[in-house]
């Protein structure tokens, strides 16, 4: 049977089956990939697709945001601190929000008058609404006699209840303000007031010791600063209209517009050494100073409100956002990828090399990460900053979940005939597990990441809040600061607090969601099951 | 059984000597906070320092610590935070607050989250289980800062049932001191709620679909009696487990919680010897940290093979 088969000459070779019918039918049914079942039953979970919207929404939040906003997360503002959220158009339409409405309890009538002060003079009324119906009545004893004093819960417009303040300010600021006011018509200056008219037919020695108040500009009737009305219950301006006292007369003169009601008589500074005290209005004065630094001006715009250090908190959640999305986002590859080598070679090999390199999982993971995170800000911030050093921290034991996976898909998939077949053809060790085992696993390394990127957020967000890591001087600000700056003031401005919770909020639950879909849809033991 | 556990408790110890010794030697890398010239205290502490070896070599630093942890059980001097006083006889007196907060936090939350998991596995697939689900899905996303919050801003603030913070002093079971709890240990409770829902209420579903369920309903027990007698002790394999490791984690506490609250506890001592700095401080509540974790993760593993049979005829093989 020795026979060798070099040479067949081509005659010998004939056709199988040339005439007869093939029984097997091709397939009609269109085949599916892996990704594309995936994608299919994904796209059945109503609830993950909703929340892959609203991460889209919240991504462009974070990129748009700080460029919609016209401040920047760096500028602050020394006095439109923790104040509510304010638009100026909508605010004068009294629709209850986005007014800056600040809600002050137990206001006596005299307090009441104040703001009324302020709405005359500027123009802008301060007080949205006054509760006249739960009057808080208190009886003191005032000469023997018992008074009950009545005091109401109000709501104030917190911008506009800033009123008038004094500034000291130079010569040259005071030339620039009056040229402001000629390009923009904003009354900026207001002129002076002098005690001894506020305090009219008063002994002198009574009012010395009270201090100034910016916003009384009208004649009082005491010192506790009632004011005096004329006949027809109108306030009686104290203006000052001593020329004299205005400042020196080359740096001083005030030529700008007026206020109603001025005849020309009334000074607008007031001659300090060296400077010039004035009394401003802040609302306008702040457009002043932003016309002065960019060129450009318009009121106060604080979709969310601002924060401890008068910071823009719609621009500061965008900002501290977009850091903690592209920092979850670069943790996650790079642990993705040091978690799937290592768990490659873990799985692969197996035996000695798996369970050395188990026991160094074991320790590393067992470290608390607070501990990590803090021991890394101590060693290394000082040297690669912050944000590097908090990422190492991240990096050192985050991807060890990885690593478990792949190491179980490793095992999973390594003694299967196809592998076998590769490997009979030669084909190399780091060929097998990237060509051939890793492909397989990768639907749940793509669903894990997805589940990693909030968990990075939530942790990121934990420890800036408690201000182990400390990211102001990188990103100018992060969720978390801005969560422990807001909690100081939870009683007084919960806004500060509510839009980053939120907003993290927000954010956590949908990407949970989202991975929780993806992590179902690529899960092929429930293939099927819906349908 | 035996064996196995001595041989976790063997690979554990290792482990904890590992991770002592690398925080050890990073902790004592770093420069040393100035003392105050002119305190007669000052000279204790330089003292000490010599004593414990500062200017010798790490490792035998890191003997001089471990001889004088296990024989005296002295952790060093605060040189910062509690000046020239004994770093564990501070830790020891904010360990009570710490405990106690997550001890009620935890006798309120397990039982709860125990029962809605049942719940909703019952009633599974219907706008209760739904519900249930939902809600246990956005607790568990949501950071925990978020409900102290509101629990903070409505319960505390705006229907005044609570203090803001909690009371200082050591008076523990005062009923004002319990008051002033309470805040604390409702945000620390959803999580832990969460939790348990949603392990219960998966693991019985498991079960319940389970073959053996389908005999006992086939003998004629009830659907009460076959839940009862047969699903949930099946599902408990499970929980025990993780109840036995939450009543360990108590101790370590929640720095966040603390933090809002104003618990004088381990958390708050944490963050404040970071900020001091306080090394010494720190590296005790570092190892205290790891401790916690390990023995959590010991006790469960160990647990199981408890409360199974069938993993304790496994591990003899």
């Amino acid at each position: 049977m020795n026979q060798t088969y070099d040479n067949i000459p081509q005659e010998k070779f004939e056709f199988a089956q040339l005439n007869d019918t093939l029984h097997d039918k091709k397939l009609e049914t269109k085949s599916r990939g892996y990704f594309a079942d995936a994608l299919i039953r994904f796209k059945k979970n109503k609830s993950s697709i909703v929340a892959a919207y609203i991460i889209l929404f919240l991504v462009l939040f974070a990129i748009f945001a700080p460029i919609i906003s016209p401040y920047s997360v760096y500028d602050t503002d020394t006095t439109y601190q923790k104040f509510a959220p304010f638009v100026e158009s909508i605010a004068n339409k009294g629709w209850g929000f986005l007014d800056g409405s600040k809600t002050l309890s137990s206001q006596s009538e005299n307090q009441i008058k104040f703001y009324e002060g302020i709405a005359e003079e500027t123009g802008k009324n301060p007080i949205i609404k006054i509760d006249y119906e739960n009057p808080k009545i208190t009886t003191t004893i005032i000469r023997g006699k018992k008074v009950q004093i009545k005091s109401y819960p109000i709501n104030i417009n917190s911008y506009y209840a800033v009123g008038v303040v004094f500034k000291n300010i130079s010569y040259e600021e005071f030339a620039k303000i009056q040229e402001f006011q000629n390009i923009s018509g904003l009354q900026v200056l207001y002129p002076y007031t002098e005690k001894s008219s506020i305090y009219e037919g008063m002994d002198p020695a009574k009012y010395k010791d009270i201090p100034d108040n910016s916003n009384v500009w009208y004649v009082c009737s005491d010192t506790k600063g009632t004011p005096k009305l004329d006949s027809n219950g109108n306030f009686i301006p104290a203006y000052s209209t001593d020329a004299k006292k205005a400042g020196p007369a080359e740096y001083a003169t005030y030529t700008s517009q007026r206020i109603a009601g001025d005849d020309g008589s009334y000074i607008y500074s007031w001659g300090k050494s060296g400077s010039l005290s004035v009394r401003v209005e802040y609302y306008n004065y702040y457009q002043y100073m932003q016309w002065a630094k960019t060129g450009t001006y318009h009121p106060p715009l604080y979709m969310f409100g601002t924060s401890e250090n008068g910071t823009d908190l719609f621009c500061a959640i965008g900002a501290g956002a977009r850091f903690s999305l592209i920092f979850a986002l670069l943790v996650s590859v790079i642990n993705l990828t040091i978690g799937a080598i290592y768990g490659a070679i873990q799985g692969y090999y197996g035996g000695y090399v798996d369970l050395a390199m188990d026991r160094v999982t074991d320790i590393l993971s067992e470290v608390p990460f607070v501990v990590v995170t803090t021991l890394f800000q101590l060693h290394l911030a000082q040297r690669v900053g912050s944000v590097v050093s908090f990422l190492f921290a991240f990096v050192l034991t985050g991807w060890i979940g990885m690593a478990a996976l792949t190491r179980k898909q490793f095992y999973r998939f390594k003694s299967q005939e196809f592998v076998y077949a590769a490997k009979t053809l030669g084909a190399s060790d780091w060929r097998l597990m990237f060509k051939h085992i890793f492909p397989n696993s990768l639907g749940t390394i793509v669903t894990s990441c997805a589940l990693v990127i909030p968990s990075v957020i939530s942790s990121e967000t934990s420890l800036t809040y408690l201000g182990i890591v400390n990211l102001k001087s990188f990103a100018g600000t992060s969720i978390g600061a801005l969560l422990s700056e807001g909690q100081t003031a939870i009683t007084s401005a919960p806004h500060a607090m509510l839009f980053p919770s939120l907003f993290i909020s927000l954010l956590l639950i949908s990407f949970n969601l989202f991975g929780n879909g993806l992590r179902d849809a690529f899960n092929p033991t429930t293939r099927g099951m819906e349908d | 059984m035996t064996k196995y556990i001595l041989q976790r408790i063997l690979l554990m110890l290792m482990t904890l000597l590992i991770i002592t010794c690398m925080c050890f030697i990073l902790i004592r890398m770093l420069p040393l906070p100035e003392l105050p010239i002119g305190d007669p205290r000052s000279v204790v502490i330089e003292k000490q320092r010599e004593a414990f070896g500062y200017n010798k070599p790490y490792l035998v630093q890191f003997g001089i610590f471990l001889k004088n942890v296990f024989t005296k059980f002295n952790w060093g001097i605060s040189d910062k935070l509690y000046f020239g006083q004994n770093v564990a006889d501070i830790f020891v007196q904010k360990l009570p607050a710490t405990i106690i907060v997550n001890l009620y936090s935890i006798i309120l939350s397990i039982p709860l989250g125990i029962m809605l998991g049942i719940f909703a596995a019952l009633k599974k697939n219907t706008w209760i289980d739904h519900t249930i689900s939902t809600l246990t899905m956005v607790v568990i996303s949501v950071p925990s800062f978020v409900y102290a919050f509101l629990i903070q801003y409505i319960l505390c603030f705006k229907l005044g049932w609570f203090p803001l913070l909690m009371n200082s002093g050591t008076n523990y079971f005062s009923w004002d001191m319990f008051l002033s709890m309470v805040p604390a240990v409702l945000s620390l409770s959803f999580g832990v709620i969460a939790g348990f829902t949603r392990t219960t209420r998966a693991e019985l579903t498991e079960v319940l679909t389970s073959e053996f369920m389908l005999l006992a309903r086939t003998k004629g027990l009830t659907r009460r009696q076959a839940t009862i007698r047969h699903a949930l002790k099946n599902c408990m394999v499970v929980i025990l487990p993780s109840i036995f490791g939450e009543f360990i984690g108590i101790m370590g506490g929640s720095l966040i919680i603390e933090r809002i609250f104003s618990i004088p506890g381990v958390g708050a001592l944490y963050l404040n010897s970071i900020n001091a700095p306080d090394y010494n401080m720190f590296l005790l509540i570092t190892v205290f940290y790891c401790v916690i974790g390990l023995l959590a993760s010991i006790i469960v593993d160990i647990s199981y093979g408890f409360i199974d049979p069938r993993i304790r005829m496994g591990s003899r093989k």
